[in-house]
């Protein structure tokens, strides 16, 4: 099967970590203009699939394609110029402004004498985008956890890129601001047409943010549609092991729990 | 801060090098005024200041700013503020390549053998400490590995100064790895030269690349930079630099540490702003210092080496106070 021409492909992706197959023939396409999550419990596999899909770790099997270019082929810096990465929980290791945190994420794309006059505007642009403009002069460790991930989200988006993969972006932030981030991931897929792929644990959250849900498990492809189609009481059994199903809510859908499955 | 702005601040860095160094050649024991430095020769003070102090005063800028760049790269590299040729073993395994140079007396037959086997060792010593903490790159990681390196390169020393055949060349090497500027000829300048300028210009490129490392190793890949190629472009730097440096003046520690801690408070942490400033403050730096062990009255002249680890341990004391918690 050949990579898709459009979007991002993965195609046979297989990943072995000493005796364990973390991914197993993982065959997805993602189209831009979407929200993609991808869910599973501890150690399906979600970040390494992730960093493949990014292009930051090379499959043991397998292509991961950009429109129809291997990213293996792709040179780095065109890489990091259409496909932005937010790894979980990342490194920050100086004491840096949000606002020159921010500008991190231009570094694909400034010119040889740091950050112009485009590069600044797009650095204004992310903070606006994320409501972290009462943040810009803090320095980035003395940041909660939720105005830390909400920075974060800025330095990637400040780097133009038509896709952004994150690795669980929502950890740390409360709901008022996982709502926010929600409804921007939203806003960049649709407004912007920007392809979203973003790995959660929160089901319902996962549910209204995304158009498409895929459940991953032992380092395979369980379920993959719309979120009430992927997210059926079979998938839910088989992925995490408990009786539990999705139901309509006021709001939107919502987890109703049994208990661990038998 | 931001009271000034920055390029103005770099003006004012490069204008207080630019009088520490006509201090310098003025200044010693022997006052030099303008007159005599217009004589040509005629006036015998033109010689202290064109044969003794110039070539001082050029290495000193030299080596200084040259150390002070080493040390913003490798704290950027490393993410660790704690680096530092010195502290890092690099400036210890350059010493051995020189030292054994000196002892098999190469360096007397053909004065380039001794900054090509310290960049040799300063190479040597860069590679083993890659190898050691490149896994991890973690804080605690690097500074055991540079702690080993150094043991390792200070046995190495102690060793050819056991062995060595005459208590001549013994304090030959003493007197040189105490670390001076002190009657250094233009010849030095031309032995260093090459490498420190090799090696500042190929560090200076490292900028983008650092500032890109304050997310990771994973964040710096995603922002489309070669991390291998970085690690090769850092190592051949700060080789050349720190080999042609430890060559002419022996190991003059803590320059590179102290100069970007410095900086940071008005440059901001982003570590490829620091690396020009850091040359232009380790530069004057050392020349300050240079200057103060001259004009200490003293029977023999205090070594450079031995004042700036001096006034370094302190510093690296108080940073250790400062970096404990977050170390915990």
């Amino acid at each position: 099967m050949k990579p898709s021409n459009k979007g991002l492909s993965a195609r046979d992706l297989h990943v072995r970590l000493g005796e364990r197959d973390v991914l197993d023939g993982v065959f997805l396409d993602f189209a831009p203009g979407m929200v993609t999550a991808i869910v599973g419990p501890n150690g399906a596999g979600k970040s390494t699939l992730l960093s493949c899909l990014a292009g930051l770790r090379r499959p043991d099997v397998g292509v991961v394609a950009l429109d129809g270019v291997q990213l293996a082929t792709l040179p780095s810096k065109a890489r990091a110029r259409r496909i932005a990465f937010l790894p979980q929980s990342p490194e920050i290791s100086w004491a840096v402004d949000v606002r020159t945190f921010v500008g991190l994420g231009r570094i694909p794309r400034q010119g040889a004498f740091g950050l112009g006059r485009e590069d600044e505007a797009a650095v204004e642009e992310a903070i606006d985008a994320t409501g972290i403009e009462a943040l810009a002069e803090r320095v980035i460790t003395t940041l909660s956890g939720g105005e830390r991930a909400r920075a974060l989200i800025a330095r990637a988006l400040a780097g133009w890129t038509d896709w952004i993969l994150a690795d669980e972006p929502l950890t740390g932030l409360d709901l008022g601001h996982a709502f926010d981030a929600v409804d921007l991931f939203r806003h960049l897929a649709e407004g912007q047409g920007k392809g979203v792929v973003v790995t959660l644990h929160d089901l319902p959250l996962a549910a209204r943010a995304a158009d498409r849900v895929i459940v991953l498990g032992e380092g395979r492809v369980l379920a993959d549609g719309a979120p009430l189609e992927a997210l059926t009481p079979e998938v839910l059994a088989k992925a995490y092991g408990v009786e539990a199903r999705m139901i309509d809510g006021a709001g939107g859908p919502i987890l109703d729990v049994v208990g661990r499955a038998r | 801060m931001k009271s000034l702005p920055k390029p103005l601040f770099l003006g004012a860095l490069a204008l207080l090098l630019l009088m520490l160094a006509v201090a310098s050649l003025s200044a010693g024991r022997v006052w030099v005024p303008w007159s005599a430095w217009l004589s040509a020769g005629d006036d015998p003070r033109w010689a202290i200041v064109f044969g003794l102090r110039l070539p001082r005063t050029v290495l000193a800028i030299m080596v200084g700013g040259a150390l002070g760049l080493t040390g913003a790269v490798m704290q950027g590299y490393t993410r660790n503020p704690l680096a530092d040729p010195g502290v890092l073993g690099v400036s210890s395994s350059a010493a051995l390549g020189a030292v054994l140079t000196l002892y098999f007396g190469a360096a007397g037959e053909a004065s380039w053998t001794l900054p090509v086997a310290a960049m040799i060792g300063a190479a040597i010593g860069v590679a083993i400490l890659i190898g050691l903490a490149g896994v991890t790159s973690s804080v605690i990681t690097f500074v055991l590995a540079g702690v080993i390196i150094q043991t390792v390169c200070t046995a190495g020393i102690s060793l050819a100064l056991n062995l060595a055949p005459n208590p001549w060349a013994v304090n030959e090497i003493v007197n040189w790895l105490m670390g001076s500027l002190a009657d250094r000829s233009m010849e030095e300048v031309q032995l260093a030269l090459p490498g420190i300028v090799l090696g500042c210009g190929i560090m200076l490129t490292t900028g983008r690349a650092l500032d890109a490392l304050t997310l990771g190793e994973t964040g710096a890949g995603s922002l489309g930079i070669n991390l291998g190629l970085t690690r090769l472009i850092m190592a051949a730097g700060v080789a050349l630099a720190v080999g042609s440096c430890v060559a002419v003046t022996g190991i003059i520690a803590f320059v590179g540490l102290i100069t970007p801690h410095l900086l940071r408070p008005v440059f901001g942490a982003r570590p490829g702003a620091l690396l020009i400033p850091s040359f232009l403050v380790g530069a004057a730096l050392t020349l300050a210092a240079d200057m103060l062990v001259r004009m200490t009255p003293a029977a023999t002249e205090i070594r450079l080496g031995v004042a700036m680890t001096a006034l370094g341990g302190p510093f690296f004391l108080a940073l250790l106070i400062s970096m404990r918690r977050r170390l915990a």
